[in-house]
């Protein structure tokens, strides 16, 4: 009798520890109340952006060394946490410098500079082409009976075909 | 005392390279036949003694002599023999001799052809090519030697290439072991396949600068490497597909690309190679762009000098570990020289390299090549940006950055896909002269058929509109190259009265150089299928199961069935093997089985994939952990890689079109480059 009553009394106080851990995870993070930990994809999906803080351009996922995983494990805990992408990779950034991310913040400066030269030398190649155009354009009578004569091997493939249709 | 020897062989070979130098420059000047022969043997003596050297150093290696610290830092006793040969090229300072040795081999081939109708080129080809040989040598002798032996001082323990006065030889019992993701057969091979490739881009960069100092600019000196050219491409291209196949099984990623500075570095002198291949067909044709190719030949050695000294010393992790390497500044001084010597004979022979012909059309195919070029060289500016970038930002602001994959991938798959659209236009273009309408006509039918196969994709396959462009592109080239082999099978078919094999292989046999090209295009647009698979529709999971529990990825589900762990003593290795049951839709495929092997002598974990391979996708499994005690379980890392199959056949179908471009053609060609000039007559048969 005394122990049932006992008993009771622990499943009430069980039942209201947990209601009470209930409404104070509810209030204090949304995470926890949305469910189970993070799985490993959604560790992965956000480790993979991310590069290895002391190995040469390793990406955080596909790291091998025990503290690669442990920093996986600190994005586990951080999404359980309720964190954002941006959140944690913030954090990375801050703790560890921007190397961590996959690419130079500075998008503008990174992409910038190869644009520039690209469009240079397409620049070039093409007033190379003026150039090279503008005097033949005198002599293009003359010049076209002598170099046009398309590839000789070409005209007689085509000739040879015509033959034959 | 055999280090000793050693090192005393390679200051022999050091002297001998620069007496080759300075007798073929003396010689040269002062009209002395004989000293340019002296010139020429003593060059032709550097591969034996390199050879001599090489062994010394192999003979330490296999024989655990550990007191020499390049033996200790690559060797331990549990490797077996082949692979303490092969780590020979496992360390900086072995690779460098290796490649050295190489140089020296490349080096004697082209000094023992018949030299007659270019006796003039011969002084100049052994000045390039023993300066290149005397700096690696020096390297090796003064920087890196791979002899310096460990002597125990008063200050403790260091290696010296000369026994100080107070020092005691001091050998370790065992060495560190060759860095076990360099044990992989894909490793040994790579290296010197890359090596290959580099040291036989110096023989047309030697013979440009003959062609440059004696002021013969006509395009002899490319007819004269044009092979050479070939075979350095072939040996790059497939040290790259080699490093991307050992990438692929070992690193244990689930790619075979990652954008890495190192991997970077091996491919920038590809680029600029394979552009110069194409522009050289139009100084041949055309007798134009020859300022081009000269730069486009330059550009490759610089490139390729910076490519191996960026592919073994990690220089480019910061901007402090350059300055602290001895070899840096050095490499760069070397780099610098010969770019501004080159640069400045070129401007130097700049009017004698003018063009014969101008341009008459922007569809002709000489334009269409250099638009090709400006393509190459635009992955290149792209390629070179995102190495240097991180030092620069180091330098100028202090921060240290990371320029990965999307970076190149955003940046460098427009200017693929324009190359992809020219492979397909460019070929059926007329040299000199092509309109709108002429290519038209030849296009519209491939186009028409690869829109269709787009079509049909975009209803059975993917509505991912980059894929679709890509496979539109592949597509186009595809039908292009084969609409161009049955043009020509059919002519011949018709002409010749031969039945369609035996007018292929005619065809390809007349004309090795076009159909070879065909050929490695087509062999191209299947390693595309390949790296568009993997880039566009790679999946991935990962999960810890339990035994007999079930993950499931794409049609795949995989069943963990058991896990082993035991050790091969001999080797040095403990293995951890899981197996897993592969069903895809409820039907058991088999098993397949990822591991973990852990070097005892290293202390490094190797990720070995377990695979599945079809022409539709591998799937690809990683043990990536695994809890020895309780029931945890084990966790594994799933891929499944469409298509990536198709990179690989691809490159042997690539193996076999350069080798058909490149297999000496009889009388025809030798014809055309003994006689020197360009002969339009000679154009027919020599085909492009």
């Amino acid at each position: 009798m005394c122990q049932q009553k006992f008993l009771r009394v622990t499943y009430y106080k069980l039942l209201l520890g947990a209601i009470a851990a209930l409404a104070l995870s509810f209030l204090s993070s949304v995470a926890l109340a949305q469910g189970p930990t993070p799985t490993d994809d959604e560790v992965n999906r956000i480790a993979k952006q991310l590069y290895c803080p002391v190995c040469e351009s390793t990406p955080l996922d596909a790291c091998p060394t025990e503290a690669c995983r442990q920093w996986r494990d600190l994005i586990r805990t951080m999404l359980a946490e309720g964190k954002s992408e941006a959140e944690i990779k913030q954090y990375f950034v801050d703790h560890y410098g921007v190397r961590v991310l996959a690419e130079p913040p500075n998008r503008l400066a990174t992409y910038l500079i190869p644009a520039i030269a690209i469009l240079l030398g397409a620049l070039l190649l093409f007033r190379g082409f003026q150039m090279w155009m503008k005097p033949s354009k005198a002599r293009v009578a003359v010049k076209t009976a002598q170099t046009s004569a398309p590839d000789p091997y070409v005209a007689r493939l085509e000739e040879e075909l015509k033959k034959q249709k | 005392m055999i280090a000793n020897f050693g090192s005393g062989v390679l200051f022999i070979t050091f002297l001998v390279t620069l007496y080759s130098v300075f007798a073929a420059i003396y010689g040269e000047r002062k009209q002395i036949p004989a000293l340019v022969e002296s010139a020429r043997r003593a060059m032709l003596l550097t591969w034996p003694l390199l050879t001599l050297t090489s062994l010394i150093l192999i003979y330490l290696l296999v024989n655990d002599h550990y007191e020499v610290q390049f033996v200790y830092e690559v060797t331990s006793r549990s490797m077996p023999i082949y692979l303490k040969v092969t780590a020979w090229w496992g360390g900086q300072a072995g690779s460098l001799l290796f490649w050295s040795w190489l140089m020296a081999a490349f080096a004697s081939l082209v000094t023992l052809r018949k030299w007659e109708r270019d006796r003039e080129f011969l002084p100049w080809v052994i000045v390039v090519a023993c300066i290149t040989l005397a700096f690696f040598i020096g390297m090796n002798l003064f920087f890196e030697s791979p002899f310096k032996q460990f002597y125990q001082t008063f200050n403790g323990v260091a290696a010296y290439s000369f026994k100080p006065a107070d020092g005691v030889l001091f050998r370790p019992e065992d060495g560190n072991g060759l860095n076990p993701l360099l044990r992989h057969p894909g490793m040994i091979i790579h290296p010197p396949m890359l090596y290959l490739g580099f040291v036989s881009f110096v023989i047309p960069y030697a013979f440009a600068i003959a062609a440059l100092i004696t002021n013969r600019t006509d395009d002899r000196w490319i007819r004269l490497t044009r092979r050479w050219t070939l075979w350095a491409w072939l040996f790059l291209s497939f040290g790259l597909v080699l490093g991307g196949r050992w990438a692929y099984d070992v690193l244990g990623w689930g790619g075979y690309w990652g954008w890495d500075p190192v991997e970077i570095a091996a491919f920038m002198p590809w680029l600029t190679g394979t552009a110069f291949l194409h522009s050289v067909m139009i100084q041949e044709k055309r007798g134009m762009l020859k300022h081009w190719n000269m730069l486009l030949i330059v550009l490759t050695y610089a490139l390729v000098i910076f490519g191996t000294f960026l592919t073994r010393s990690g220089v480019l992790s910061s901007v402090h570990a350059f300055a602290q390497s001895a070899i840096g500044p050095l490499f760069f001084g070397f780099i610098a020289l010969t770019l501004i010597v080159s640069v400045a004979l070129i401007l130097h022979r700049w009017s004698s390299l003018k063009s014969e012909t101008e341009m008459t059309s922007l569809l002709s195919r000489e334009a269409l090549f250099l638009l090709n070029n400006l393509l190459f060289m635009s992955i290149l500016v792209v390629c070179f940006w995102g190495v240097i970038f991180p030092l620069i930002s180091e330098l100028f602001s202090g921060q240290k950055v990371t320029v990965g994959p999307p970076f190149y991938e955003r940046a460098t798959s427009p200017l693929f896909g324009a190359l992809m659209l020219l492979m397909g236009v460019a070929p059926l273009s007329a040299w000199a002269h092509s309109t709108v309408k002429t290519l038209g006509r030849a296009l519209w039918k491939p186009t028409l058929a690869a829109v269709a196969i787009t079509v049909t994709l975009f209803f059975t396959y993917t509505q991912k509109i980059g894929a679709l462009i890509g496979f539109f592109l592949i597509a186009f080239v595809i039908l292009v190259t084969l609409y161009e082999y049955w043009r020509g099978a059919y002519a011949r078919q018709r002409s010749q009265g031969e039945n369609v094999f035996t007018a292929l292989w005619n065809l390809t046999r007349r004309n090795r150089r076009r159909y070879g090209g065909y050929i490695i295009h087509l062999s191209m647009m299947l390693m595309a299928i390949g790296i568009l698979g993997i880039e566009m529709f790679q999946r991935e999971t990962q999960g810890t199961l339990k035994h007999g529990e079930t993950i499931s990825l794409a049609n795949y589900e995989l069943t963990y069935r058991e896990i082993a762990q035991w050790d091969d003593l001999p080797s040095g290795v403990n293995y951890r093997r899981a197996v897993l049951d592969v069903y895809e839709n409820g039907e058991y495929l088999g098993q397949i089985a990822p591991r973990i092997d852990y070097y005892y002598d290293s202390e490094q974990n190797m990720t070995i994939p377990g695979q599945r391979s079809t022409f539709r996708d591998d799937l690809y499994v990683l043990l990536v952990d695994w809890e020895p005690v309780g029931e945890s379980g084990a966790t594994f890392k799933i891929f499944v890689n469409p298509l990536v199959n198709w990179l690989w056949l691809g490159s042997f179908l690539f193996l076999a079109g350069i080798v058909i471009a490149a297999w000496p053609e009889k009388e025809t060609e030798r014809a055309a480059v003994t006689a020197g000039a360009r002969l339009p007559q000679k154009q027919t048969s020599a085909a492009d």
